[in-house]
């Protein structure tokens, strides 16, 4: 199957080229292989598919890379509305449900 | 159920000086996934973190997985006395939290970002700590997707536990007989026309996710609240043999359920792996007033209709 995409245009992801050292490391660390090497640049190959887990950008050794940081996550935008504390959510891998309501974390998905 | 384990470092088989290190974390799942995909006779070292319990990629997500607990850990541990190398392989999914160059000046250990799922552990360690690229990759399955079914239903239905009173004790106004009889028979048909919505957004559309057209989820969940919406009238007009919806109570379900349907659909970003917030926030903005307008329409016709 191919690559499940969210809305278009609308993350916060930055990548200034001007300052990239062409580590890699941001290929390494984004889980929606957003980033492509290019030549000796990093480049945003499908900025789509971003997440804003902030991997990259806190991976990256010359801040080349930024990004506004968040869960894409309704139940927690709408909790924080409603001033409800646990306004936590996260995708749940393999984990699955008994790690989500044992980890003591209420609203947690 | 105990689902934590004390942080700290654990010998896998039977490691010595030049035995590789994972990091983990103190989610009891988190830390058999790791072990289970090792058990193929390698020894190592595992260095659990203490993230409350919570799986990495959340945790990384809170902090908690992060660079000054890994930074800590390794100190605590003793870890530099223990291992010949200055390398620590942790998962991929919980780089949100940690940063590598800020882990080593502080600990002098280099971070080496393993796959994103346990299992291919093996094969990455084969090719001398090399991710081949799909291990870099987090997929969202539809095994994945409906193992999440289950708590999203439970979460519906503890909600509509809220309005079966109100719809129950309205549904005995329902017609001219016995007020109780009224109130069981088209309080249960209404009940199951709820129940229809949350099946239709926490069950068919996780199911049917990747197919469903549009990108926002709210759209993606109006799709199988429209089919189900039709299919529930039907059931309720030819088969359960109640005298027919009358044209303010069918429209009444060709909104209501759609928009719960679509509301529960959205809520499911949070269990994607593929939705950003500012995406999120964006579908809100259009998705949640569409939704209470669609809903408080519905419900004024649906009292309407038992009224008139
Ligand atoms: S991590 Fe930063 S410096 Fe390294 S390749 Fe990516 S953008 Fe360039
Ligand atoms: S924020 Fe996360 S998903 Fe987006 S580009 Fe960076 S690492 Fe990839």
């Amino acid at each position: 199957m191919g690559k499940l995409v969210y809305l278009r245009n609308v993350v916060t992801l930055q990548l200034d080229q001007g300052t990239c050292c062409g580590c890699a490391m941001c290929t390494a660390v984004c889980p929606r292989g957003v980033f492509e090497m290019s030549g000796k640049r990093a480049r945003i190959a499908d900025r789509d598919s971003c997440i804003e887990c902030g991997a990259c950008a806190r991976n990256c050794p010359e801040g080349a890379v930024s990004v506004q940081v968040g869960v894409g996550c309704a139940s927690a935008v709408i909790n924080s509305a409603l001033g409800r504390t646990s306004a936590c959510c996260c995708s749940v891998d393999q984990y699955q449900t008994s790690g989500k309501s044992s980890a003591g974390n209420g609203g947690c998905c | 159920m105990n689902y934590k384990v004390d942080p700290g470092l654990y010998a896998l088989g039977h490691p010595d000086a030049d035995s590789p290190v994972f990091i983990s974390a103190n989610f009891k799942m988190s830390f058999d996934h790791l072990r289970t995909s090792l058990n193929d006779g390698r020894s190592g070292w595992i260095l659990v973190l203490d993230t409350d319990g919570i799986n990495v990629w959340c945790a990384a997500g809170k902090g908690t997985f992060g660079t000054e607990e890994l930074a800590k850990r390794i100190e605590s541990s003793g870890l530099a006395g223990v291992v010949k190398h200055r390398t620590v392989i942790v998962p991929q999914l919980g780089a949100p939290g940690v940063s590598a160059r800020e882990v080593q000046k502080r600990s002098g250990f280099k971070v080496v970002y393993g796959p994103v799922r346990a299992a291919d552990l093996p094969d990455f360690l084969d090719a001398g700590m090399k991710a081949a690229p799909g291990m870099r990759i987090k997929t969202f399955e539809t095994g994945e997707r409906m193992s999440l079914v289950p708590v999203e239903i439970v979460h519906a239905v503890k909600n509509l536990v809220w309005v079966l009173p109100f719809v129950i004790l309205l549904s005995g106004f329902s017609g001219r007989g016995a007020f109780l009889s009224h109130a069981l028979q088209f309080g249960s048909v209404s009940v199951i026309g709820l129940l229809t919505a949350i099946a239709a957004g926490c069950v068919i559309t996780p199911m049917l996710l990747p197919w469903l057209p549009g990108r926002a989820f709210s759209l993606k969940g109006v799709w199988p609240g429209i089919v189900c919406a039709a299919l529930f009238l039907f059931v309720r007009d030819v088969l359960w043999g109640l005298h027919p919806a009358g044209a303010l109570e069918t429209f009444a379900w060709v909104l209501v359920i759609p928009a719960v349907s679509a509301y529960l659909a959205m809520n499911f970003t949070g269990c994607s792996t593929f939705t950003s917030l500012s995406g999120v926030k964006k579908e809100m903005k259009w998705a949640v007033p569409a939704q209470i307008a669609a809903v408080a329409l519905g419900a004024v016709l649906w009292v309407t209709s038992i009224f008139v």
